[in-house]
């Protein structure tokens, strides 16, 4: 009661909102019809731009698990998770620490591939631990899993050597530990 | 029983005794068994309104309203309503019907997709697809629309498991939510903090919204602002919590406020939100909205806070419980109250100085703020008063002077044309011993007047005082002053003659022209036995000042 100390307004401060690095949000939901087309449908109706996205089961069959990443330097991760926290499906949301967690995505990447140039994607494959799937006359499926800046890396790879289609799911993610 | 008698029992057992809504053919179970309900229902005549009484029910009882319509556009037509519940923050729950299961996505006759349509404007909504979920989704909705920061929940239920033979026991204690957890204690640290703060201010002012209606917090705000001399303003959706009788009141702040509260906002050095959601229509320009103050912001709902304007001091909870606490810590400090007396004699000065003023009517000429003037007279200021959107919604908002909550009842949020009648028809249904009274606007009026049948038909006694300037008044006013008097969509005519229109609806319908005769027609509306409708001639080419114009500060106010 009436302790002495002060507070000085001038002292006062407000948080910060953009953070400007990305995020890796991992939210569980519950496993219902239409629960995406909600957190889908916030994301555009506040403006909030999702970079990546992938849903998926749980080990709850109740549960499902929403990954996705967004640019902390356009939008204030702290506003984006008090929205989605206001989704009565909504059950957890991390904001997935950077330094703590495993982050995976996986590609597809069909290129083109003559004879005379397989032997030079093989070789890059091998590089990135990626795996041939498909082969056929004219072209190589090829699978990676990695962080993101390894596909992009290997994205930038392939390129020259005739790109046809690719996918990616975007990034999943766990937190090191218990 | 059927799953809507299970439905009609889970109502019950919310409290619910009223509903307002339309059938149709994906809702005749539902209606079947409302007949052998404890539960009046209330037969609107457009779905609209239902949805806009329900909320106008719970603005005036804090409870929760309920409105009903079938499939289709039964459901599209509530679309307005829930939105504007959105907006409003107005505990409601929307019971739809939906076309048999088996036909959901093969575009069957009368079917909308309800769940989707709504669900950027809904707290929560849920689309059944088990019989044996109808009570349980109907609990959920309860719980969720009334706790928390409130809000419309929608159920949307299909024909055929409506009909399904479930079992129903009532629940015996609160349903749980893994995913609903509403924040209302308030960090304790961060209330002393604030009563710290507030110690050493020199310029503070609370800023109170419609969160200390919706908290039921009028008494604890009271004793806050008098724990000092706080001076205190409020949001078009707050006013009535504080008394604006009191001394310490600066009138409404924002876009149409006063200059004493709008100045006193920009010279704040603490700004105590409470309730408030820093709407642009108080901030105008952000950049140089209140450039000295601090923010301490209390508010249920944690995504408020910072959304807008970032605060210094975050306090997230139940203001009810919130402010109790706040003034005991602030009382503790025993602070000395001359330290505002500066502040207050600057805040006198602007009082004094741009008093809300208005030229007056000559030759019998009605002037808008004269005739909310006179209903404060006839009504003693102690009506439940529920208005549309325009100018005449800003002049009962200037001139009727609230001094307790729940009886201003208006559309702020989603500002909907029409909300006046059918909210009011809501409001007595809650309140059937208090006055009800709807200030209604000329372009408004018409887009729900056959609610008019509603209140007849069903002797649910409203009376309606059209504040008729035969103009879309604010949208003419913004084409005056901004728009080079360019007129364009805005004249309404001469259509309708409203006071055979009320007769034609069965209501008493009359017409004053002349200020001299405003105070006896008045009265003789209000002692009306039944529904009636006063067509009050007010000037055409009044403008309702003061004015912040969009987008810019408050100092910037004009008129
Ligand atoms: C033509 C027109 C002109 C307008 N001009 C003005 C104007 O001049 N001035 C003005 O003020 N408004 C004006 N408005 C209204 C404006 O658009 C907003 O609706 C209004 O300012 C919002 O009020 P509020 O901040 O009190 O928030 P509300 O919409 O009432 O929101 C309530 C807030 O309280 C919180 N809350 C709810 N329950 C609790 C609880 N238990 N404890 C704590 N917090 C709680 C909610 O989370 C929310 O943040 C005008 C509207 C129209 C249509
Ligand atoms: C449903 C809807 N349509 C349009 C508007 C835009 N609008 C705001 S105020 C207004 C005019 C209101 O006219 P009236 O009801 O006569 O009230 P006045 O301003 O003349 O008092 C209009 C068209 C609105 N708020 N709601």
């Amino acid at each position: 009661m009436g302790s002495p100390e002060m507070v000085r307004l001038e002292d006062l401060r407000t948080g910060r909102s953009l953070t400007g690095r990305k995020h890796v949000l991992s939210i569980l939901v519950e496993n219902r019809p239409g629960v995406l087309a909600r957190v889908a449908g916030l994301f555009s109706r506040r403006g909030f731009n999702i970079d990546t996205l992938a849903v998926g089961p749980t080990d709850d069959p109740e549960v499902s698990r929403i990954t996705l990443t967004l640019d902390g330097a356009v939008h204030p991760i702290d506003q984006v998770t008090k929205q989605l926290h206001k989704l009565i499906n909504v059950l957890k949301i991390r904001d997935m620490e950077p330094d703590l967690t495993v982050a995976r995505e996986l590609a597809l990447f069909k290129v083109s591939a003559a004879v005379e140039s397989r032997a030079e994607i093989v070789q890059f494959a091998e590089i990135f631990r990626a795996k041939i799937v498909d082969v056929s006359r004219r072209a190589l499926i090829i699978e990676v899993t990695g962080s993101f800046d390894k596909i992009e890396a290997f994205e930038q790879m392939l390129r020259p050597h005739g790109l046809l289609e690719m996918v990616r799911t975007g990034e999943v993610a766990l937190s090191r530990g218990e | 029983m059927r799953g809507a008698d299970a439905l009609m029992e889970a109502l019950v057992h919310e409290g619910v005794e009223h509903i307002f809504g339309i059938p149709g053919g994906a809702n005749l179970p539902t209606y079947d068994a409302l007949v052998d309900a404890d539960l009046r229902h209330i037969q609107a005549r457009h779905e609209q309104a239902a949805g806009h009484a329900a909320e106008g029910y719970a603005h005036a009882s804090g409870r929760t309203g309920v409105a009903f319509g079938t499939s289709g556009p039964g459901a599209t037509n509530l679309v307005t309503a829930i939105a504007d519940a959105m907006m409003d923050s107005i505990p409601t729950v929307f019971v739809t019907g939906q076309v048999r299961s088996d036909l959901i996505g093969t575009d069957g006759f009368q079917e909308a997709d309800i769940v989707g349509i709504t669900l950027p404007i809904v707290k929560h909504s849920a689309l059944v697809t088990e019989a044996s979920q109808i009570p349980e989704y109907i609990h959920h909705a309860f719980r969720i629309a009334s706790t928390g920061r409130p809000g419309p929940v929608l159920v949307d239920i299909p024909s055929d498991l409506i009909r399904e033979e479930i079992s129903y026991t009532p629940p015996t204690e609160l349903v749980e939510l893994p995913g609903y957890r509403p924040i209302v204690e308030g960090n304790a640290k961060q209330i002393r903090l604030a009563a710290k703060a507030l110690a050493n201010a020199r310029r503070p002012i609370l800023y109170t919204g419609g969160g200390v209606i919706h908290a039921d917090a009028a008494t604890e705000l009271r004793e806050f602002a008098m724990s000092d001399r706080f001076p205190v303003t409020s949001t078009l959706m707050g006013l009535g919590a504080f008394p604006s009788n009191s001394d310490q009141w600066l009138g409404m702040l924002g876009m149409h406020g006063t200059r004493a509260a709008n100045y006193a906002m920009d010279e704040a050095d603490l700004i105590v939100a409470i309730g408030a959601r820093f709407d642009d229509r108080i901030t105008g320009k952000l950049s140089e909205f209140a450039p000295n103050a601090k923010i301490i912001h209390i508010d249920i709902d944690p995504a408020e806070i910072s959304k807008n304007v970032p605060a210094h001091i975050p306090i997230v909870g139940d203001a009810k419980l919130i402010l109790p606490k706040l003034t005991g810590e602030y009382r503790a400090l025993q602070t000395e109250q001359e330290r505002l007396d500066g502040w207050w004699s600057r805040i006198r000065g602007w009082q004094e100085e741009y008093p809300l003023t208005y030229e007056p009517g000559s030759d019998g000429e009605i002037k808008p703020q004269f005739m909310i003037e006179m209903l404060h007279k006839v009504t003693e200021g102690d009506a439940f008063v529920t208005s549309d959107v325009g100018q005449h919604q800003m002049w009962v908002a200037q001139y009727y002077g609230f001094n307790e909550p729940h009886r201003w009842i208006n559309s702020g949020g989603l500002g909907t044309m029409g909300f006046g009648l059918p909210s009011a028809i809501g409001a007595k249904v809650a309140c059937p011993g208090e006055e009800v009274v709807c200030v209604a606007g000329d372009g408004s009026l018409i887009m729900n007047v056959q609610e008019l049948a509603t209140a007849v038909t069903e002797d649910i006694p409203v009376k309606v005082f059209l504040m008729n300037n035969g103009f879309m008044g604010m949208v003419r006013q913004w084409q005056e002053l901004f728009w080079d008097g360019r007129y364009s969509g805005v004249d309404n005519g001469t259509s309708p003659d409203w006071a055979k229109l009320a007769e034609a609806f069965g209501a008493k319908g009359l017409r004053c022209d002349d200020e001299a005769d405003l105070e006896e027609m008045m009265r003789a509306t209000l002692d009306h036995d039944g529904t009636a409708l006063l067509d009050v001639r007010v000037s055409p080419l009044e403008n309702c000042y003061p004015m912040i114009p969009a987008g810019n500060a408050a100092r910037d106010m004009v008129g």
